[in-house]
């Protein structure tokens, strides 16, 4: 297959959901319970397509690095606003995530949307989101990444606002809408920095502008907030600290939605973009993007140890492993923090969708007790779901193992490669806290998962409805057990100790920095002299606008295995035992703490909770981060409303009726005027109008013939003058 | 007087005399068919000036359309074909007005196509001037023609609507 | 005397006195149809005439069968509104049609 092929087969991937939504948005009258089937068809061709386009890029190409096309969309003067397609390993392992995962979404919806009225609606949505998402996979420049940005925005919007009839669902659509708008602002600005300096808005051009010295306004400064005011979208759009309240929130959209959305794609966008941005973050960039990481997987791991809810401890264990991937990127590890967006993508997936098994389950059977009144999602009512679906149990089960980091399975390869990777940073930099926040969230995770699996699963069903539940049909489980599958290590590598002998880490290599050095850690240099040189090469075969293989260069390091390339690399590398070692102690207390708390009772948590009460009520109630930004943002909001309407009342208003005043008595004045001297003046004309007026209408007979008569007298006339 | 001649007097009187029929015959039902050899004559001028093509389209467009449009606008205000218009008619005065008018006219128009000295050129004699009217209709006045399409068509639905009989 | 640009143009010049003769003298609205049409008539002889003789050429036929649309437009619509008038009305008399006077 050839690059052209490949990148018309990635046109296609794109257009074919935007085609589905197209169709079924359309025809929702027609299709009725059928939209479902067209989406999910649609959906599976473009996996298809995926599937071969993705392999064929990862085999064939796979050192090929970006391989793009450009077309110019319009110019202002000189400067010309490019949109391209471009397809990088990167992006073609992400293709498989997004279309994979809406495909098993679009298939378990056909089941848990059954008989909502708006049912081929929310597969038009479907095909919406997963258009917009891959529009940023493949964008290869950040204009087109901020378009489809905002449309994943708004089709995040539509779905999480499904059921609007829900005051919830509309609060947390807009909350969701809006937080995210304050991140988007600062990519905004971001990108308009880059595009004044350089005019140009692709990737590979502007890295190679900055690799060859060239910095926004001659100022590391400025190169530094140019990568964190766009980290900013990706605050917003993957719910780091402080922009993550809107996230658990979007629980109320469907279950599928938040699988679909707020586990595995729309939220992984924001570290795809940090990812992308990675080349041009400075020290200090990376610094502030490692702390927001850190901060992220921290709280939310303390938060989600104490909720009930079954999807609010899912949402708060999504922000802390979003907060890991962040953490990852700002710390250097880039590899692995973007396979644990790919591992925690397929087994955040299998668990949102276990917990829309059970809640389908628990509904199903409420609906059959006629009890409308219990709360599904509460994990205080479940228990003993483990013998009544074992499957949905299996599934859980071991998406829990990974997303705790038991060895064998993927999330483990990928959260101690980070791990590894925190604490080769803390020993090169000195930030310390940095590992202290991913082992601590790493144990929290554990113990939050497994106090979730066991209260659910495990032990006596604690309401009859939990008794009476029963597994659902294949296309629920399907997924689901395909997700779980996908969660074991023997896909990333074949060592499962090791995930630095796998593929992924052959194919998914850190992109070398492009920040001169006195702007960027002496460890993330390259040791090697010939960066320059390589990143030139790289800038200038860019500018074609053919489909081309650029950046080669990458693929010549890539076959290096363990010749570390940055001193950095190789310190992780070093860690990477230590690292290991300490993540499985943690992880393993973090269970044993699970299940002597839960499972037998050996410590009593209600006790516990009492004793460290002020620890439990803040976590409880999520850091009062909510009820921090009533009190500051919302109230300072409504308060300055409350003093401008104030002042609008009483000043500008006293202001206008004083001139409003003067004006009434000017105009009496006027009006005077007006009545006896200008009507006089109308009157007289009007007069004189209507006199002449009458004198000449005795000439307008409206007969035809005696105008044609008087022309032809007229025209006698004037010949007996002339002549 | 040579054929050509013989013509020209012919049509010239079959014009002017069945002109005259036009404007002076109280029955509308004779002025419609004098007015049919008024055009027959005209194209017989038009065929003189070698004028092929308009000929033919007077013949058409005049006798073929016009008038048959003309004949029918008759009938259909008249509550029994052929009962004299009550024209209540030509009143004394404005006949004489319309006479005297009329006079002047065509005694000013002859004394002035007698005495003007015309600048002259004859056309080239052709076999047929539809090529020529053809190409320039198809480039020079192209824009005109289409115009002229619209206008027609504009024209003959603005009738019909306006021809509608009210539905009360 | 041969027969010349002169001859002609003195053809149409009678008719166009004929034709406004008819238009002044007549009250029905048909009638004054007729005389439009004869005096449309006059002019274009006059146009082809000019071809002719005058150096015109092709550009007088062409202003000729513009002549021509313009006329069947104008019977067109003209007839209609008379019918329109004869509805109303019952009958057509040009100078009683005068409402729009008062």
């Amino acid at each position: 297959m050839k690059p052209e092929t490949l990148l018309l087969l990635s046109m296609i991937i794109i257009l074919m959901p935007l085609l589905s939504f197209t169709v079924i948005i359309f025809s929702q009258k027609r299709l009725g319970q059928a939209g479902g089937v067209v989406g999910s068809i649609f959906q599976g061709l473009t996996l298809l397509l995926t599937i071969v386009v993705s392999f064929t890029k990862l085999t064939t190409y796979a050192d090929a690095g970006m391989i793009q096309q450009t077309i110019e969309w319009f110019s202002i003067g000189n400067k010309s606003i490019q949109l391209g397609l471009g397809i990088d390993n990167l992006a073609a392992i992400m293709l498989v995530v997004v279309n994979l995962i809406s495909f098993l979404v679009h298939l378990f919806s056909t089941v848990y949307m059954h008989g909502d009225k708006r049912y081929p609606r929310f597969f038009a949505y479907l095909g919406l989101f997963t258009f917009s998402m891959l529009g940023i996979v493949l964008a290869n420049n950040f204009l087109n990444m901020y378009i489809f940005w905002e449309l994943v925005g708004i089709s995040s919007y539509l779905l999480i606002g499904f059921w609007y009839e829900k005051d919830s669902a509309a609060d947390a659509n807009k909350k969701a809408f809006i937080t995210n708008r304050v991140g988007d602002f600062g990519f905004l600005i971001g990108i308009l920095i880059l595009f004044v300096n350089y005019g140009t808005l692709m990737f590979d051009q502007v890295y190679a502008q900055i690799a060859a010295g060239n910095i926004p306004y001659g100022s590391g400064a400025w190169l530094s907030a140019a990568g964190i005011l766009i980290f900013l979208g990706a605050i917003g759009k993957s719910a780091q600290f402080p922009l993550h309240v809107w996230l658990p929130d979007a629980m109320e959209g469907p279950t599928p939605v938040s699988a679909l959305i707020h586990a595995a794609t729309m939220v992984a966008a924001g570290v795809y973009l940090t990812a992308r941005i990675f080349p041009m973050l400075t020290a200090d960039a990376m610094i502030f993007v490692a702390y927001v990481g850190g901060i992220t997987a921290f709280l939310a791991a303390t938060i989600a140890i104490t909720q009930t809810d079954f999807k609010k401890v899912l949402a708060y264990s999504t922000v802390s492993q979003l907060g890991y991937m962040v953490l990852a990127i700002g710390v250097g590890a880039y590899t692995s923090g973007f396979m644990h967006l790919v591992t925690h993508a397929w087994f955040k997936a299998c668990l949102f969708l276990a917990s829309g098994s059970v809640i389908h389950a628990m509904h199903e059977s409420m609906h059959h007790a006629h009890n409308h009144d219990m709360d599904p999602q509460d994990i205080r009512n479940m228990g003993g779901l483990r013998k009544t679906m074992p499957l949905t149990y299996t599934a859980f089960l071991i998406a829990t193992l990974a997303i705790s980091g038991v060895p064998l399975t993927s999330g483990f390869m990928s959260k101690d490669g980070i791990l590894a990777g925190t604490l080769a940073f803390a020993e090169l930099s000195g930030h310390w806290l940095l590992p202290l926040a991913g082992f601590g969230a790493a144990g929290m995770t554990a113990f939050y998962m497994f106090r979730l699996a066991i209260n659910a699963f495990h032990g006596e069903a604690k309401t009859d409805i939990a008794k009476h539940t029963k597994e659902n049909n294949w296309r629920i489980v399907g997924p689901l057990l395909l997700l779980a599958t996908l969660s074991i290590s023997v896909f990333y590598a074949w060592n499962p100790f090791n995930a630095g002998d796998g593929w992924f880490h052959d194919r998914v290599k850190a992109p070398r920095t492009v920040v001169p050095a006195e702007f960027q850690f002496d460890f993330m240099m390259p040791l090697e002299a010939e960066h320059g040189e390589a990143v030139m090469a790289h800038g200038e075969e860019a500018h074609s606008e053919h489909a081309e293989v650029a950046d080669a260069h990458q693929g010549e390091e890539a076959h290096g295995g363990h010749h570390a390339a940055t001193k950095f690399e190789e310190q992780m590398h070093h860690a990477h035992y230590p690292a290991m070692i300490a993540s499985l102690l943690i992880a393993g207390g973090g269970i044993l703490f699970g299940f002597a708390f839960y499972q037998f009772k050996v410590f009593n948590a209600d006790n516990l909770a009492n004793l460290i009460k002020p620890a439990y009520k803040l976590s409880y109630n999520k850091w009062y981060i909510d009820e921090v930004y009533q009190a500051s943002v919302i109230d300072g909001t409504i308060n300055l409303g409350r003093v401008l309407s104030w002042f609008d009342l009483k000043v500008v208003d006293g202001v206008v009726h004083a001139a409003a005043w003067i004006i009434n008595k000017a105009s009496l004045a006027v009006s005077f005027f007006d009545k006896y001297v200008v009507d006089g003046m109308v009157n007289l004309s009007a007069t004189a109008t209507g006199f002449f007026g009458a004198m000449f209408r005795k000439v307008q007979t409206g007969k035809v013939q005696a105008y044609l008569a008087f022309t032809i007298i007229a025209f006698m006339i004037i010949l007996f003058i002339v002549f | 007087m040579g054929l050509f001649e013989l013509a020209f007097y012919s049509f010239a009187a079959i014009i002017l005399i069945s002109a005259l029929g036009v404007v002076l015959s109280r029955k509308m039902m004779y002025s419609a068919f004098s007015l049919l050899f008024t055009f027959f004559g005209v194209a017989g001028m038009y065929v003189l000036l070698n004028a092929d093509f308009i000929a033919v389209t007077q013949l058409m467009v005049y006798v073929g359309g016009i008038l048959v449009l003309i004949i029918f606008g008759v009938m259909l205000t008249q509550k029994i074909t052929g009962v004299d218009i009550k024209d209540g008619s030509v009143g004394k005065l404005s006949f004489a007005v319309g006479g005297i008018m009329s006079a002047f006219i065509a005694v000013f128009f002859t004394m002035m196509y007698m005495n003007v000295d015309w600048f002259l050129k004859d056309a080239p004699i052709t076999d047929s001037t539809i090529t020529q009217i053809g190409k320039s209709l198809l480039t020079e006045y192209l824009l005109a023609f289409e115009v002229a399409a619209v206008l027609l068509l504009v024209a003959f639905i603005g009738a019909a609507l306006i021809a509608r009989r009210e539905s009360n | 005397m041969g027969i010349g640009l002169e001859h002609f143009l003195i053809v149409s010049g009678l008719l166009f006195a004929l034709g406004i003769f008819g238009i002044i003298t007549r009250k029905n609205a048909i009638m004054v149809l007729m005389g439009l049409e004869l005096i449309l008539n006059s002019a274009n002889l006059n146009f082809i005439a000019f071809a002719r003789y005058g150096g015109l050429n092709i550009e007088g036929h062409i202003a000729a069968i513009f002549v021509i649309i313009l006329a069947a437009a104008e019977v067109a619509v003209a007839l209609a509104i008379v019918l329109n008038i004869y509805q109303n009305y019952k009958h057509i008399n040009v100078d009683e049609i005068n409402k729009l006077k008062e």
